[in-house]
């Protein structure tokens, strides 16, 4: 397996390691944290499969912004998730 | 937030704002443009609102809302520009004057003097980018008192 090849598997499993643990970690904190690292691997595999320009807009938006509306909104209400 | 989180948001603010100046400033040469720039760029504004809570930029809204109508009158005034052609027609490519150097022939490093309003339409959507994203994340920051947390 070529290096592009093995960093493409490597960055899409870790989306899709990162957004299962997403949905299953009750502390909502880590899970806004997981978010954003999903979205930073996925920004990787855009710019590992030619498409720079989505790497950039993924990085920005899905990994920072979205990240500091959820870390805003936790602050405003409660860190644990209730059954 | 810990003075960890304090002190590397005070690094680390004038480094992303820029660098999505420079996003913003090749957008005609490389990956990026407007759009992308100004999210980076917000994203700076969005890691200093939840380093520092919302208190210090309260005031700053009537900045980004002034910032934001710029960025779009800009955007269609330089539409406008070209309207002798069509609407939109980019008259400053290859004028010689801003922005209206002719492109060089073949494989190039990239010459930022040319593209004629592409870059100056950049600039408008960056700057509209950058103060909407930041003044939605500014009110949802302030929305329902602040706790500096």
């Amino acid at each position: 397996m070529t290096l592009w090849a093995s960093l493409l598997t490597m960055s899409l499993v870790m989306t899709v390691v990162a957004g299962f643990l997403a949905v299953v970690l009750r502390d909502l904190l880590a899970a806004a944290l997981a978010l954003g690292a999903q979205g930073l691997f996925l920004s990787l595999a855009f710019y590992l499969l030619q498409a720079p320009d989505v790497a950039i807009a993924q990085a920005g938006i899905g990994a920072a912004l979205t990240t500091a509306i959820f870390l805003l909104a936790i602050r405003k209400t409660r860190r644990k998730e209730e059954e | 937030m810990t003075v960890v989180v304090r002190t590397i948001a005070r690094l680390l603010f004038p480094v992303a704002l820029a660098f999505g100046g420079y996003v913003i400033m090749h957008g005609h040469l490389t990956p990026g443009g407007g759009f992308q720039g100004g999210a980076v760029a917000a994203s700076a504004l969005a890691m200093v609102l939840v380093a520092f809570g919302p208190s210090r930029l309260k005031d700053k809204k009537g900045l980004l809302s002034a910032l934001e109508s710029l960025g779009g009158t800009a955007f269609v005034v330089l539409g406008f520009l070209g309207l002798g052609v069509t609407f939109f027609a980019n008259v400053l490519a290859g004028s010689h004057g801003l922005f209206g150097r002719p492109v060089p022939y073949g494989p190039n490093p990239g010459d930022l003097n040319t593209a004629g309003t592409l870059p100056l339409m950049n600039w408008a959507v960056g700057f509209k980018v950058l103060a909407g994203l930041g003044a939605v994340v500014l009110l949802f920051a302030l929305f329902g008192g602040e706790d500096d947390r």
